[in-house]
């Protein structure tokens, strides 16, 4: 895949600048209620934007927001610049890396390549959602006891993937954890203590905590 | 930030159709190929038509006649997972299990997946090629390794997608809905060559939505194996796969359809390596003869004539594994 993205273009060069620029700018520009719950979910008056601008209700981790995005924008940019909720690391932002990841509906998806006003309506899970108050929850816990990062840029995706398959794949084995991590690129290289943790989270949380 | 888009939403599949007829409209229904065209600037969206609100068009059903329906926003991981499909359509179950990751089989459609746009990299580049309108293209005199081999000219991608050569062995119908009413095709009328027409993969005209697959009855006697080579284990597009059903009947093939992934502009059907194999036993030389059969009209390029070897060695172990 990343072969695939051309012998000598520009296009790396460009992302990079994009890359940055985002981050300069990366300033809330949208209204954001937190509404504690649905049954309490109102929608105050939106502030004028661009006549493109939609208004979604999102509910991430529990919560439900209501906010005014452009259709351009992806879940990523929402979770990250408009919602504070940065666990959610961006990478290529083209689907090839999984740093990205969170959970739609219980699934493991890529939320740089899910645009916001697709996600209305569905339950939107981020690594913040993972915790369980101020304790660590078990995909988190697992993945500190078998030490499975080094920079740890890629790990909140890796775990949240690793939620996402051990929702589907209760007791995975060694086989379907590789395979069902294949989504997340680690350059670090810590493959083999991520698959001892997947295997640990299992154990875990089948052991209910 | 992508260029802005307007966004439409539409409850019926006529309303989808209507909008995505307009000039700059583009349909979203998994998203995964579209945002990665947008970002990539390989064209440009005026409005994008979201299927997400056309719940019927997803999840795959009997269909009353025999056979199954399966509906063409139904994601790539829930083909995978389907007991049906795995029972009765291996093929199938495993081609779409073989596709892109976890997340994007969670994400992408099996409508979307026979849709998407080549991956080759001056198409998906800052390259004004002959598929973007231009009058070159670059893979002829540049980097081709994992360009065509088969029905190219004047244009040398190959076909992305893994499901479409398994839907094409299972000989499936496509259901197809446009502004002006709806058809049901075969899928082997669905894929066009660069030589018809470079500008597209299949005959789709401007806001047609496939809203189902339909595959007929399991055969008696069928046996199906999808084959995919990769550069890694995983999370790869196929350097060449191949889609087998094979029927017997009193341990000899009475019918055989072989279709080739990652070698053709197209899923290639290769009918020469099927005849050969007919009211045969898949013994060891029907089956070198049938690989052999396979590669006959390859025409590679510069670097990718190691896909000639690839193809004849996938055929012989797919076949060996299914006799």
């Amino acid at each position: 895949m990343g072969k695939r993205t051309s012998p000598g273009d520009r296009r790396d060069d460009l992302s990079r600048r994009r890359f940055v620029n985002t981050v300069a700018v990366g300033a809330t520009e949208a209204a954001v209620l937190t509404v504690p719950g649905k049954a309490g979910a109102q929608l105050a008056p939106p502030p004028p934007t661009d006549a493109e601008s939609v208004t979604v209700v999102l509910n991430v981790n529990g919560r439900d927001h209501v906010l005014r995005v452009e259709p351009r924008w992806t879940l990523l940019q929402v979770l990250r610049d408009h919602l504070g909720l940065t666990g959610t690391k961006q990478g290529c932002e083209r689907g090839e890396c999984g740093a990205c990841t969170v959970l739609i509906g219980g699934v493991a998806r890529y939320s740089c390549m899910t645009l916001a006003v697709e996600a209305a309506g569905a339950q939107i899970t981020t690594i913040e959602g993972l915790m369980r108050g101020e304790e660590l929850g078990p995909v988190q816990q697992a993945f500190l006891e078998e030490d499975a990062l080094q920079c740890g840029y890629c790990t909140p995706g890796q775990i949240v993937n690793a939620e996402g398959l051990l929702r589907r794949t209760p007791a995975p084995s060694l086989d379907q954890i590789r395979e069902g991590v294949s989504g997340n690129l680690c350059r670090c290289g810590a493959y083999a203590h991520i698959f001892r943790a997947v295997g640990r989270a299992a154990q875990l949380r089948k052991e209910g905590r | 930030m992508l260029r802005a888009f307007a966004y439409q939403k539409p409850a019926s599949v006529k309303a989808a159709a209507q909008a995505a007829a307009r000039p700059g409209a583009h349909i979203l229904a998994g998203g995964t190929d579209l945002l990665g065209c947008l970002r990539d600037g390989v064209f440009t969206a005026d409005s994008v038509v979201s299927l997400s609100g056309l719940p019927a068009l997803k999840g795959i059903s009997a269909n009353p006649r025999g056979g199954l329906r399966i509906g063409a926003l139904t994601t790539l991981a829930d083909v995978a997972g389907d007991a049906r499909v795995q029972e009765s359509y291996p093929v199938l179950a495993q081609a779409a299990a073989s596709a892109a990751s976890p997340q994007l089989r969670n994400q992408g459609t099996i409508g979307g997946n026979l849709c998407q746009r080549p991956r080759c990299w001056y198409y998906r580049g800052d390259f004004h090629c002959l598929r973007k309108g231009g009058d070159t293209c670059f893979a002829v005199g540049g980097e081709n390794e994992y360009h065509c081999i088969f029905g190219g000219a004047p244009c040398f991608i190959v076909h992305p997608s893994d499901t479409a050569p398994a839907l094409l062995a299972l000989d499936a119908r496509l259901s197809i809905t446009g502004p002006r009413g709806s058809r049901t095709i075969p899928l082997s009328s669905f894929f066009v060559l660069p030589e018809k027409n470079v500008r597209a993969e299949n005959i789709l005209a401007a806001g047609e939505v496939i809203t189902e697959i339909l595959l007929g009855p399991p055969q008696t006697g069928a046996r199906s194996l999808y084959r995919k080579v990769r550069d890694r284990g995983a999370f790869d597009f196929a350097l060449a796969g191949a889609a087998v059903v094979v029927v017997m009947s009193d341990g000899k093939v009475s019918a055989a359809r072989i279709v080739l992934s990652g070698v053709a502009p197209a899923p290639w059907r290769v009918p020469e390596a099927e005849n050969l194999l007919a009211g045969r036993p898949l013994d060891a030389g029907a089956i070198s003869q049938a690989a052999a059969a396979a590669v006959k009209g390859a025409f590679p390029l510069s670097k990718n004539e190691y896909k000639i070897a690839l193809v004849r060695g996938i055929l012989e172990e797919t076949l060996a594994s299914l006799a």
